[in-house]
């Protein structure tokens, strides 16, 4: 189909939805990214029962908790759909990479820069 | 097991916010199995401090490690030589083990991270309930294995109150009656005419009421 | 004649007439007319007043003072004791506190629990249970000693009661249950607001198929609706009530401003229906917040006047 997605998108394979983990997108806002969203398969369609269900609860898990520590829980989000669905894929890429724009970059990650500044500025007038 | 409830974020935050290094540290016992202190849950309360004091431009030092147990002191021996490089640590065990904790550290605060809830049973993934109170002395015997201290609101031991309905509790329709619990299993064992047996005034003093207890077992001390 | 205590209403049930007795509620506050004139308006007509006991768990004056409220005013009080709210060190102390005014009945009662009323995060007490209660103060009384063993000086004298839902759940418990009470030392008995009779009436019989209504004396509740609308509130919202259909469709099918005095039609039917009932040895009317009623109520009954003991 030769779909176009924007390319700033990182894609992590899994197995299931079911392995990603509260932690998994926790630590990827840790590591810097602005923005995180989980594809799994249609509601009622996971080959492992209710995997993309689970799946769901740790989005919504995450979602509560990063709005309470300043980082918008906004930035994840869940999305399903089948197989076959390759423009909705795309259209699902898009839509998050406007969302996330519209965010702004990740506070967590402009903090830590600014920190790090910060400290290479203390270290540069040592030096001096 | 022992059941706890994780405590809010903000409430964490707000105790060790005074402090600059940190130990998360869990247990690999009952709260790991009622999923409030287990390895897991110190891992994402770690990943969500740093986030928070990263993004408020405070320097936090955020350590993670998880103990077999924490109301041992074997294992409490465990992080003896690290201890000192933290200001504070944040237990994820249950009372039993912050304490613990702070009766071996003398010289290091130590926070609760989760509300220690009651002594319960997995009825199924996320769903704990109550099922004892230690009352130290168990009356189980004579109420059909179900008991009235820790499952009838009023801890009434010649129930039901005139608050029972269709099975359920004057408190909420989501709470069985456990007199009604003890009537159906009396039934079930072909037993209810125990049912008549009037319970006698209950010795309290095995309970919280006679102050904090012991258990001493010569047998097995050395 | 053959009583325990000096009790006024002991002695009337002993002599095998029928009891009256109401109730009055403790105002929220300690303006002590409050209960003096819901006194004043029934005290010809019944023989004994019961004073709840922080009911709905609601924070009110205190049972035992408004109770010494009656007794100065020369009337019988029934002290009504939950265990909620106090120890066996409160309760054993403020029985000799009633019997030191010379109060001479008593109601024990868990009581509702806390979560209901003014003081949900309060802790509850539950050192006894309502039965446990019934052997404690039976125990003082007769055997003028504490729990604790010690002898009592001057025992109180109470006539002990309890009340009993015939409606509650489990059904198959019911009787059983007041065995355990009768067992435990109880001698009367005030039962929950009656309305479906002819489950009323099947219950009875059970009780006194194991000859339970010769062990203890059985006053049977009623309280008149004032309303329709507080019919289906007692059927849908009241744990442990039993309100048939019928009564609720009779209040409904009534005008608006006859209302009221249906519901006291009604409640005067079902005391004409439940004194013909074996077993039944008097009668408790709960009027409630409607105590000007009562008079109407046990004389329309025939119930008026009451015995001189």
């Amino acid at each position: 189909m030769r779909l176009e997605y924007p390319p700033n998108i990182k894609i992590i394979l899994v197995p299931c939805t079911a392995k990603v983990d509260i932690i998994h997108i926790l630590r990827s806002f840790e590591k810097g990214a602005d923005g995180v969203y989980i594809v799994g398969c249609l509601e009622g369609s996971c080959q492992f029962i209710n995997g993309n269900i689970r799946a769901r609860k740790r989005v919504e898990q995450a979602q509560t908790l990063l709005d309470k520590i300043g980082v918008n829980g906004e930035r994840v989000q869940m999305y399903n759909l089948s197989a076959g669905e390759g423009t909705l894929f795309a259209k699902f890429a898009v839509e998050m990479d406007e969302k996330i724009r519209e965010l702004g970059p990740n506070p967590v990650k402009l903090a830590k820069k600014k920190i790090d500044l910060m400290k290479q500025n203390e270290l540069n007038c040592e030096l001096n | 097991m022992i059941v706890a409830d994780k405590k809010p974020i903000e409430e964490i935050i707000d105790e060790i916010k005074r402090h600059t290094k940190i130990l998360i540290l869990g247990c690999n016992e009952c709260v790991t199995v009622c999923e409030s202190g287990g390895k897991k849950e110190v891992e994402i309360l770690a990943s969500a401090l740093r986030m928070y004091f990263t993004n408020n431009q405070q320097e936090m030092l955020i350590d993670e490690h998880t103990l077999e147990r924490q109301c041992d002191h074997e294992y409490l021996e465990e992080i003896r030589d690290r201890i000192d490089q933290y200001d504070a640590v944040l237990s994820l065990a249950c009372g039993v083990g912050v304490q613990f904790m702070a009766e071996k550290y003398h010289a290091t605060p130590v926070y609760p991270g989760v509300n220690t809830c009651f002594l319960g049973a997995t009825e199924q993934r996320g769903l704990w309930t109550e099922r004892c109170q230690a009352c130290g002395k168990c009356i189980l015997a004579s109420t059909g294995g179900i008991c009235p201290v820790s499952r009838c609101a009023k801890r009434i031991l010649n129930g039901p109150c005139g608050g029972s309905t269709n099975g359920k509790c004057e408190l909420s329709k989501d709470l069985d009656c456990a007199w009604q619990l003890i009537i159906d299993r009396l039934k079930a064992l072909g037993r209810l005419d125990d049912y008549e047996t009037v319970y006698p005034i209950k010795d309290w003093s095995t309970d919280r009421a006679g102050g904090p207890r012991k258990v001493i077992r010569e047998d097995v001390q050395v | 004649m053959n009583v325990k205590t000096p009790s006024k209403l002991e002695k009337i049930l002993a002599s095998g007439q029928l009891a009256v007795t109401s109730e009055c509620g403790p105002p929220r506050g300690s303006d002590p007319e409050t209960i003096t004139k819901k006194a004043e308006l029934i005290k010809d007509y019944v023989d004994a007043i019961n004073i709840t006991d922080n009911q709905t768990s609601v924070t009110r004056m205190c049972s035992l003072a408004a109770c010494i409220r009656l007794k100065l005013m020369g009337l019988e009080p029934i002290l009504q004791m939950v265990t909620r709210d106090r120890n066996r060190l409160a309760l054993q102390s403020d029985i000799l506190g009633a019997a030191s005014f010379d109060i001479h009945n008593m109601l024990c009662l868990s009581g509702d629990h806390q979560s209901f009323g003014d003081c949900a995060q309060g802790q509850n007490v539950h050192d006894l249970d309502s039965m446990q209660l019934i052997q404690t103060v039976r125990h003082m009384r007769d055997e003028g000693k504490f729990l604790g063993g010690d002898d009592i000086k001057r025992p109180p004298q109470m006539f002990v009661g309890a009340a009993a839902n015939p409606f509650a759940d489990p059904f198959e418990i019911r009787v059983p249950r007041l065995a355990k009470k009768i067992a435990s030392g109880v001698e009367f008995i005030q039962t929950q607001c009656i309305y479906n009779l002819d489950r009323f009436e099947e219950w009875m019989k059970l009780v006194r198929d194991r000859g339970l209504h010769e062990k203890v004396h059985i006053l049977a509740g009623v309280t008149p609706f004032k309303s329709a609308g507080m019919a289906r509130y007692m059927k849908n919202r009241v744990p442990g009530m039993d309100v048939p259909d019928d009564v609720v469709k009779r209040m409904a099918d009534t005008p608006k401003e006859k209302q009221a005095d249906e519901g006291i039609n009604i409640c005067v039917e079902s005391i004409q229906r439940l004194k013909e009932v074996e077993g039944v040895h008097g009668f408790h009317v709960m009027a409630i917040e409607w105590e000007e009623k009562v008079p109407g109520i046990v004389e329309r009954a025939g119930l008026y006047p009451r015995p001189e003991v």
